[in-house]
C-alpha cells in the first residue's frame, strides 16, 4: 500500500498514522521538558547562594509551580504516550492504534492546553503560584485570577491522557496479531496497558478536584472551605488520590523500556517474565491504597497513618522483585554497553537509589523530620530524572534507527550519557544532605547552613540543562544525517518490530498480521 | 618578621577554618539527633533504615557490577539461557518482606509515642497565618505573635552582607519561650491557608490547617534555642516566617510568665491612654507609618502599590478614599473569602487609627481625614 497522506503542515494537523502521533507527542514533550527545564534553571539560579538575587519571591513560587506541571504534564506523561503511540501497535503487529482519529485529537488537545498555562505568565496577578499539587485553600480563595487558566488546562490535558489511556487499552486487547497473547506480549505494552488502566481510574478524580476547586472560586461552594464547613484536608485526599497512581504512570512504562533494553544487549532472554508482569500489576494496586504516605503531618488518627505506612512500606516488594530480575537478567550474560544499555543500567541503579529514599520516607515517624524538606525533592527527582527520564532516553536511543532508519553517533551517546550521569547527581543527590540538614522546600532564599549543598545543586542543575541540548543535537544530527541503520541494529533485539520490520519502519506496517510462534 | 608572623597566623587560621569547614560539612551530611526523646528515637530509626538500605545497595549493586564486568561480551561470548527460576523469586520475594516487618515494628512504636499527646503539663496554641506565627499560652494568659525578626520584609534584603548573619531567616521578634522537661502540648491552626511548624531538633511537625485544631507535644529535656521554619507552601513569603523555641528552666519560665504579665498590664494601660487621648496628624502618620510597614506592606508593598488583584493598591482605591467607616471595618474585621485578615485583636486601637489615617494620607491619597483611637473604639463597640 503507497504511503498517502497530505503533505506540509497538513500531514502533521490531520494525521491517525501512529508513527506521526507517536513523533508529535515525543517533540512536544521533548520542547517542554526544555521550558520546565529553563524555569528549574531560574530556581537554581536563585537558590545557588543565600539571599534574593534574581526573582521576588511570589515569581519564584510561579517558577516551582509551572516547573512541576510542565515536566509532569507536559515532558514525561506526553514521552510516554510518544512511545506508545510508535512501539504499541509495532510490538503487537498492528496496523496502528484502535482509534486513529481520536488519537490525533488526544495530541493535538495538548498544545493547546499547555498554551493556555504557559500564558498565565503574562496575566495580572501572575501565574499559578501554589505548587504543582495545589493545595487549597492557597490555590482557591487566595489564587492569582489565572487559576482558572489553569483549571481548564488541566482538564485539556486530562481529557488527550484518557483519550490515549482508551486508545491503549482498546487496541491492545483487541488488536494483537493471532497468536499473540497476553502473557507473550512485549514487557513494554504490559506496563502501558496497565498505566493506561491507572490513567482511566484517576484522571476523573483530579479532574474532579479542580472542578470542586473552580465552583469554590467562583460558585459560591465551599468544598474546601472550613468556614463554610468543608475541609482543606480533603482536597489533599483527593488530590493525591489522584497524585500517588500518577507517580506510576510516570514510572511504569520507563520499567518496560528497561525490561526491553537489557535483555537485548545481555543478549539473553528477560529473566522472570511472568513475575515482571505480576509485579507491576501489584505495584498498579497497591498504588491506590498509598495515597495518604504524603500527607502524615496533616493529623490523621494514629490508625491511619500505621495502614498507610505498612501499605507504602509493601510496594517494596513488587519493586524489589523488579530490580531483582533486571540484575538477574544481566547475570551471565553476554553484555554490551551502548548508549540505550548505559542509560537503562543508570536507570536501574538511580531509580533504586530513589526507591530507598521511598522506603525512608514511608516510616512515619521519620517521615515527620523527611517531609517537606528537601530530602523529599531529592527522592522524587531521582525517581523522575534518572528514573522516567532516562527510560525515556534510552528508549529514543534504542528506538531511533527502528523510527528514522539512521544511527545515531554512539561516540556523542556516550558522552550524553556520562556527562547526564555526571550531572544528574551533582545536581540531585547534595538535596539529600541539604534535606536532612533542615532546608524545606519551595523556599527562594535560605540560612547559610545550606549554601554549600545548593552552590553543588546549582552547578550540577545548569549542566544537566546544557547536556540536554546535546541531546537535541545528537538526535537532529541522526534524523538529517545519521549513518544508514541496518534492519537489525541490535543483534540482541527481539520482538515484533525487530525481527519483521525493516528500518525504518514503513509509513503502514502490518496491514496484515504478522504470525507470532 | 612582624608581617611573616601575620601571614603565617592567618595561613593558620585559614586552615583550620577549611578543616573545621570539612569536619562540617560532614557533621551537616545527616539528619540532625535532636535534643527531646522522640527526636533521638527517629534519628536511630532513621540510621537503621539508612544502614538496611546501605547493606542492601551494596548487595545488589555489587552483584551487579560483578555482572557488569565479568558478564561483559570479551569475557563472556555466550550468554547463559536460563530465565527461570521460582526458587530464587520466592526467596527474593520474602527476604525483603522480612527486611521490611523488621524495619516495621519500630516505627509502629516510635508513630504511637510520638502521637500521644495525652496528660501535658501545659498546652500552647500555635495559629499560623500568613506570614507569622501566632502563639497563644492557654494556661498564663499570654498571647504574641512572632515574626521575622526585620522591621519589613523587602527592605530586610537590600542590606548588604545580610545573608551572612548566622541567623539569618531563622531569627524572630518574639521567642516561644517554653519550660524544660515540661510536656508541652500544641494545638496546631492557622487563620488563612495551610502552614506547617517544624523544629527538626525537637522532631515535631505539624500542618496548621484553617478550620482543624493538630495536637502535637514535645518534652524537652535541655535549656536552648531550637529554630526552624514553616514547611507548607503559604504563598509569597513562606520561605520568610521562622520558628524559634527558647527552652528556659522552670524557674526562668516562671519569672518570663510574671514579666510577660506585666508588660501586658503596661500596655494594656498605655494602650487605654492612648486611645483616650485625641492624636494629631503628625503622630498618627508616624505609628501609621511604622505599623503599616511592619504588618501590611507584606502584601500592600511599602509604597501602597499593591499586587493586583489578589492585594489591591492603596493608592486612590475607592475603599481608601470612601467612607471611614468602611475603611475601619475591613482593617478591624478583615473581608471574608479574600487573603484579607483581621487586625482587630492584633493591633491596638491607637495602632488602628494610626494605620487607616497613614493610609487614607500617604502616597498622595491626601484625604486630610484623622481617624482617632476613639473613633475604632465607637465602632468595635457597635460592632
Amino acid at each position: 500500500m503507497a504511503d498517502h497522506h497530505p503533505t506540509g503542515i497538513k500531514r502533521w494537523l490531520f494525521t491517525t498514522n501512529h508513527k506521526d502521533i507517536g513523533s508529535m507527542y515525543l517533540w512536544f514533550s521533548f520542547i517542554m521538558f526544555l521550558v520546565g527545564g529553563a524555569m528549574a534553571m531560574v530556581i537554581r539560579a536563585e537558590l545557588y547562594q543565600p539571599g534574593l538575587q534574581f526573582v521576588d519571591p511570589n515569581f519564584f513560587n510561579q517558577m516551582t509551580t509551572m516547573h512541576g506541571l510542565i515536566m509532569v504534564f507536559g515532558a514525561v506523561m506526553p514521552s510516554m504516550v510518544g512511545l506508545a503511540n510508535w512501539l504499541i501497535p509495532m510490538q503487537i503487529g498492528a496496523p496502528d492504534m484502535a482509534l486513529p482519529r481520536m488519537n490525533n485529537w488526544s495530541f493535538w488537545i495538548l498544545p493547546f492546553a499547555f498554551a493556555m498555562l504557559i500564558s498565565s505568565l503574562f496575566m495580572e496577578g501572575g501565574a499559578p503560584n501554589f505548587g504543582w499539587t495545589f493545595y487549597a485553600p492557597l490555590s482557591t480563595t487566595y489564587a492569582p485570577p489565572s487559576t482558572d487558566f489553569f483549571i481548564l488546562g488541566v482538564h485539556m490535558m486530562g481529557i488527550s491522557s484518557i483519550m490515549g489511556a482508551i486508545n491503549v487499552i482498546v487496541t491492545v486487547f483487541n488488536m494483537r496479531a493471532p497468536g499473540m497473547t497476553l502473557m507473550k506480549m512485549p514487557l513494554f505494552v504490559w506496563t502501558w496497558v496497565i498505566t493506561a488502566f491507572l490513567l482511566i481510574m484517576v484522571m476523573p478524580v483530579l479532574a474532579g478536584a479542580v472542578t470542586m476547586m473552580l465552583t469554590d472560586r467562583h460558585f459560591g461552594t465551599d468544598f474546601f472551605n472550613a468556614a463554610g464547613g468543608g475541609d482543606p484536608v480533603m482536597f489533599q485526599h483527593i488530590f493525591w488520590f489522584f497524585g500517588h497512581p500518577e507517580v506510576y504512570i510516570m514510572i511504569l512504562p520507563a520499567f518496560g523500556v528497561a525490561s526491553e533494553i537489557i535483555p537485548a544487549f545481555a543478549r539473553k532472554k528477560l529473566f522472570g517474565y511472568s513475575s515482571m508482569v505480576y509485579a507491576t500489576a501489584s505495584i498498579a494496586l497497591l498504588s491506590f491504597v498509598v495515597w495518604a504516605h504524603h500527607m502524615f503531618t496533616v493529623g490523621m488518627p494514629v490508625a491511619g497513618e500505621l495502614f498507610f505506612m505498612i501499605a507504602t512500606m509493601l510496594i517494596a516488594v513488587p519493586t524489589g522483585v523488579k530490580v531483582f530480575n533486571w540484575v538477574a537478567t544481566m547475570w551471565q550474560g553476554s553484555m554490551t554497553f551502548e548508549t540505550p544499555m548505559l542509560f537503562a543500567i543508570a536507570f536501574v541503579i538511580l531509580f533504586t537509589i530513589g526507591g530507598f529514599s521511598g522506603v525512608m520516607l514511608a516510616m512515619a515517624p521519620v517521615d515527620f523530620q523527611y517531609h517537606d524538606t528537601y530530602f523529599v525533592v531529592a527522592h522524587f527527582h531521582y525517581v523522575l530524572f534518572p528514573g522516567a527520564i532516562f527510560g525515556t532516553t534510552a528508549a529514543v536511543y534504542y528506538w531511533l534507527p527502528k523510527w528514522t532508519g539512521k544511527m545515531y553517533n554512539e561516540k556523542l551517546g556516550k558522552a550524553h550519557f556520562w556527562i547526564s550521569m555526571l550531572f544528574v547527581n551533582l545536581t540531585f543527590f547534595p538535596m539529600h544532605f541539604s534535606g536532612l540538614a533542615g532546608m524545606p522546600r519551595r523556599i527562594p532564599d535560605y540560612n547559610m547552613m545550606f549554601a554549600d549543598f545548593n552552590q553543588l545543586a546549582s552547578i550540577g542543575a545548569f549542566g544537566l540543562g546544557l547536556s540536554q541540548l546535546l541531546f537535541l543535537g545528537i538526535v537532529i544530527a541522526t534524523i538529517r544525517g545519521g549513518k544508514k541503520a541496518e534492519d537489525k541494529p541490535w543483534d540482541g533485539a527481539t520482538g515484533l518490530e525487530w525481527d519483521q520490520l525493516p528500518c525504518p519502519a514503513p509509513y503502514h506496517t502490518f496491514d496484515t498480521p504478522p504470525k507470532v510462534n | 618578621m612582624a608581617i611573616r608572623r601575620k601571614l603565617f597566623a592567618s595561613l593558620t587560621a585559614l586552615l583550620g577554618l577549611a578543616l573545621s569547614g570539612v569536619v562540617q560539612a560532614t557533621a551537616d551530611l545527616n539528619m540532625r539527633p535532636g535534643v527531646t526523646e522522640t527526636s533521638l528515637e527517629a534519628y536511630d530509626l532513621h540510621m537503621m533504615v539508612v544502614w538496611v538500605m546501605t547493606v542492601i545497595a551494596v548487595v545488589v549493586f555489587g552483584l551487579m557490577f560483578y555482572s557488569i564486568i565479568f558478564h561483559r561480551r570479551s569475557k563472556n561470548p555466550t550468554p547463559a539461557t536460563w530465565s527461570h527460576s521460582t526458587t530464587v523469586e520466592f526467596i527474593w520475594t520474602a527476604i525483603p518482606f522480612i527486611i521490611l516487618i523488621a524495619l516495621t515494628i519500630p516505627a509502629v512504636k516510635l508513630l504511637i509515642k510520638m502521637e500521644d499527646a495525652s496528660n501535658p503539663d501545659m498546652s500552647v496554641q500555635i495559629t499560623g497565618s500568613q506570614w507569622k506565627w501566632h502563639y497563644k499560652y492557654l494556661d498564663h494568659n499570654i498571647e504574641f505573635f512572632s515574626n521575622l525578626n526585620s522591621p519589613q520584609q523587602t527592605e530586610h534584603f537590600e542590606q548588604p552582607g545580610i545573608a551572612a548573619e548566622p541567623n539569618y531567616l531563622l531569627d524572630v521578634d518574639n521567642e516561644l519561650v517554653i519550660p524544660a522537661n515540661k510536656k508541652v502540648r500544641f494545638l496546631v491552626t492557622a487563620d488563612d491557608v495551610i502552614h506547617s511548624w517544624w523544629v527538626p531538633e525537637l522532631a515535631v511537625k505539624k500542618d496548621a490547617i484553617p478550620g482543624f485544631i493538630n495536637e502535637t507535644w514535645t518534652k524537652v529535656p535541655k535549656p536552648g534555642v531550637y529554630r526552624g521554619q514553616c514547611t507548607e507552601l503559604c504563598g509569597k513569603w513562606h520561605g520568610f516566617m521562622p520558628v524559634v523555641v527558647r527552652v528556659v528552666t522552670e524557674a526562668e519560665f516562671d519569672q518570663w510568665v510574671a514579666k510577660k504579665n506585666e508588660e501586658r498590664l503596661a500596655a494594656e494601660k498605655a494602650a487605654a491612654e492612648a486611645a483616650a487621648k485625641s492624636w494629631d496628624m503628625d503622630k498618627l502618620m508616624a505609628l501609621g507609618k511604622e505599623t503599616y510597614d511592619a504588618k501590611c506592606a507584606a502584601c500592600h508593598q511599602v509604597d501602597g502599590s499593591g499586587t493586583p488583584p489578589l492585594f489591591p493598591a492603596m493608592i486612590d482605591s475607592p475603599m481608601v478614599k470612601g467612607p471611614a467607616k468602611d475603611h475601619i471595618d475591613i482593617v478591624v474585621n478583615g473581608k471574608a473569602g479574600t487573603a484579607m485578615a483581621a487586625y482587630g485583636a492584633q493591633l491596638t486601637d491607637a495602632e488602628l487609627a494610626a494605620v487607616i489615617t497613614y493610609e487614607r494620607n500617604a502616597w498622595g491619597n491626601n484625604t486630610g481625614d484623622k481617624v482617632q483611637p476613639a473613633d475604632i473604639q465607637a465602632f468595635k463597640a457597635g460592632n
